[in-house]
């Protein structure tokens, strides 16, 4: 089996499924309890999120746990808008968002916020020329997501940053789902105020992510209840998943540099079979795009086709992005690109982690081009 | 499972069933993919998520797709309200709920009363029940919604959610109820309870945390409240929690095959625990109603007792129990329910503890508690 669709969910890791069986069996009292199960519960709360802290290079009470990463986007996005209101009417986003974004701003705008969508180029990168011009004073808040779950370009978020820190007033939330520890970011040099990630991205649980919140920034809560997480975010805390999902930041930071050096060599060599393959335009640029993510279309032949038949031989990749995988229109982010709707329909997006080693990529390749020549063949005859 | 403590705090969390967790394993190694891709991993998950909502569609009356998967109670009850709250706007702004809501349910109202929404909280009587002639009066034309807990978290009172509903029949406001509490000991079908919306969350039926579900009727106007992905049939994005949808799954079923039992086990054990203390000639007195009230809950005010210390004694004496609900996040602050039941200044509510029951506590288990709770309040005096 070699799996190749790790931008939609990846495995979890042995020690998190550790982790999280242990904390469930030892560690179940609500951390809100005030007796002793509690406390215990209590303790290690703090110490996950004392991690989560250190290993984000971020302060422990910036650190509030959400569902994933669909909640941080709506909750930085909607829970800045909301309570900010009074700054500005005014956003700033791109035309490649992720959807937990762009439906976020779409709700903002029926009520009555006014947001502007920074085009992009076709390697979907917007220009720091056309975010200057669009910031306004009553800017309240500017969302971009640092590395594209479909093309895998990365936005440039440090240069953007670096532009708002004279603009104490506009807030700048950073979905950083895809990016986390694949393209390192600095949170903190980089003047972000906010940022999402989520936990089932780096092979820690599903249903667990994390919102950076910077000291001194506070958010219209989108979930009132019991005042967890510095009344920010209420519900009983998903301990074993939270425990879990910490381990796996642990795990994929360790291994960040290290497996960042060895996905671009997969990438490279991947990128190297394709390019020259005479079907296929790689959409996903060499230079400006994350390690991990490889964007293409194979000329006349249908993504699905071509995932059923690699799926024949184990190997798993996926069109656009799950979320929106259904319907089979083209992705719009790809259309923001200006790639033609035809080619857009027809992308397939391969998608690594740093668990994927050189002899399955080898495999893949070998495959890839065995199973696209059995399907040229069939659709000339 | 061995515990050094008596844990009484059900109400508060449960530990996971070894047969919940033994679902859930296999499921985070074997059928990690994300249900929205294409590919087999997708599909098998998806399959996982369908069988699941099937199952629990069926324990509640309703049809599949009724269910929306959340990530806990607070995210079902926030979404319940905001979700019809702003779909019914342009019918009218007028909420019903009561006194004696979960903080997930009433500081959702007081939100929306900043919104523009106007809002009844209805009184209860000394059980802890609501009038059903004060809420029929407090109905308008410009009702919207109506949301009433089915079965109280603090005391244990069963609310005639039944009686609301067949009274609310000709008119168009929403009915929701939180059933969190309930469903372990109660048998919860929508059908026969009349209502539209209703929340239920896994923690406190011995399945995961972090994962719960919105039932939303067929046909009831509802706005989505976390935007995003098109996953839920557009109600709810987000990437699909599947080890943690199928946990929930097993522990209602689990909780649906055991419910009989249990009640009546609990019920036995309140009955100890009353015996006893009255056997010991301790002043002391029922907080709700026990003759009809969720069974695993057990509210007792020892008057003179400062809640506090007493908490901390018997934590310390072994028996884990606590004042009101966990949720209002680590503080003893006096609770709103009891101050609802009795007055704002009224004894009951600095003197009073929950006692709540459920897996693995046995008889033998609750009569040594009731011994370390008379022994306690006997020194404390
Ligand atoms: C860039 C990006 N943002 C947000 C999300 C949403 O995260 P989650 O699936 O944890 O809700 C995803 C993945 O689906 C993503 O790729
Ligand atoms: C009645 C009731 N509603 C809602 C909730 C909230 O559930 P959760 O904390 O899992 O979000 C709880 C428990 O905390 C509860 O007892």
């Amino acid at each position: 089996m070699i799996y190749l669709d790790n931008s939609a969910t990846t495995p979890p890791y042995p020690e998190v499924l550790e982790t999280y069986r242990i904390v469930s069996e030892r560690f179940f009292a609500n951390p809100s309890s005030i007796h002793r199960l509690g406390g215990k519960s209590e303790d290690l709360l703090n110490k996950s999120r004392q991690q989560a802290a250190d290993l984000l290079g971020v302060k422990e009470n910036e650190v509030i746990f959400t569902s994933g990463g669909t909640e941080g986007n709506n909750f930085a996005i909607k829970g800045a808008a909301l309570k900010y209101r009074h700054r500005g009417q005014h956003l700033i986003t791109t035309r490649v968002e992720h959807p937990a974004s762009r439906n976020a701003f779409e709700q903002l705008e029926a009520l009555g916020f006014e947001v502007t969508y920074l085009e992009v180029d076709e390697n979907g990168r917007i220009s720091v020329d056309d975010f200057k011009e669009a910031l306004r004073e009553d800017t309240l808040l500017v969302s971009i997501i640092h590395v594209n779950n479909e093309l895998g370009t990365i936005q440039p978020v440090k240069e953007i940053g670096k532009l708002l820190k004279s603009k104490p007033k506009t807030l700048f939330h950073v979905d950083h789902v895809q990016g986390l520890a694949k393209v390192p970011l600095n949170f903190k040099e980089s003047g972000i105020d906010l940022c999402t990630v989520s936990g089932h991205k780096i092979h820690g649980p599903k249903g667990t992510g994390i919102l950076y919140v910077r000291e001194g920034v506070s958010l219209e809560p989108l979930l009132a209840g019991g005042g967890q997480e510095f009344a920010q975010r209420s519900g009983t805390e998903n301990l074993p998943a939270i425990a879990g999902m910490v381990k796996a930041l642990r795990i994929t930071m360790e291994k960040s540099q290290k497996g960042i050096a060895q996905l671009e060599s997969l990438n490279a060599k991947i990128r190297e079979a394709l390019e020259s393959h005479p079907l296929v335009t790689i959409h996903s640029n060499a230079q400006e795009s994350a390690p991990h993510i490889l964007n293409a279309t194979v000329k006349g032949i249908r993504a699905e086709v071509l995932i059923h038949a690699l799926e024949e031989e184990e190997i798993y990749i996926s069109t656009k992005s799950a979320c929106s995988s259904k319907d089979t229109g083209a992705s719009e982010i790809l259309l923001a690109c200006h790639i033609p709707e035809a080619v857009a329909k027809q992308a397939i997006r391969i998608s690594m982690s740093f668990e994927n080693t050189e002899a399955e990529i080898n495999t893949f390749i070998a495959a890839f081009k065995k199973k696209v020549g059995e399907l040229e063949k069939v659709r000339e005859a | 499972m061995k515990m050094e403590h008596i844990y009484l705090d059900h109400a508060a969390t449960t530990p996971l069933h070894p047969k919940v967790l033994e679902s859930m394993l296999p499921i985070y190694q074997k059928v990690f993919g994300n249900p929205s891709s294409i590919h087999y991993f997708g599909r098998e998950a998806r399959k996982l998520v369908d069988d699941a909502r099937e199952n629990i569609a069926k324990a509640i009356g309703a049809k599949p797709n009724e269910i929306v998967f959340t990530s806990g109670g607070t995210e079902a009850d926030n979404t319940a309200i905001i979700g019809t709250a702003m779909a019914m706007k342009a019918k009218g702004n007028h909420i019903i709920t009561s006194k004696i809501e979960h903080h997930a349910v009433l500081h959702t109202c007081q939100y929306l009363e900043t919104q523009g929404f106007e809002v009844t909280y209805l009184d209860v009587d000394e059980k802890g029940r609501i009038q059903l002639d004060e809420f029929q009066q407090a109905i308008r034309e410009d009702t919207i919604l109506v949301t009433v807990m089915y079965g109280n978290n603090e005391v244990g009172t069963i609310q005639p959610i039944r009686e609301m509903a067949q009274i609310l029949e000709e008119h168009s406001a929403l009915f929701h109820t939180d059933a969190v509490q309930a469903f372990g000991v109660k048998k919860v079908e929508v059908q026969a309870l009349g209502v539209d919306l209703m929340s239920m969350v896994a923690h406190k039926i011995n399945g995961p945390k972090g994962v719960g579900f919105l039932y939303v009727k067929e046909g009831t106007p509802f706005s989505p409240y976390q935007h995003g992905g098109e996953q839920e049939r557009k109600r709810r994005a987000g990437t699909h929690n599947v080890p943690g949808i199928v946990g929930l799954e097993k522990a209602l079923v689990l909780a649906a095959e055991n419910r009989d039992e249990n009640d009546s086990h609990y019920r036995r054990l309140q009955t100890i625990i009353l015996q006893y203390l009255e056997e010991q000639h301790i002043d002391f007195s029922v907080n709700g109603d026990v003759k009809d009230c969720l069974s695993h809950i057990l509210n007792l005010y020892f008057p003179g007792i400062k809640v506090e210390p007493f908490l901390t004694a018997l934590d310390l004496g072994g028996v884990a129990v606590s004042s009101g609900s966990a949720c209002t996040a680590g503080s003893v602050e006096p609770s709103h329910v009891l101050s609802a039941m009795y007055g704002k200044e009224a004894e009951q509510a600095k003197s009073s503890i929950r006692i709540s029951f459920g897996l693995y506590n046995t008889e033998e288990q609750v009569t040594q508690a009731a011994k370390i709770i008379a022994q306690t309040v006997k020194r404390m005096l």
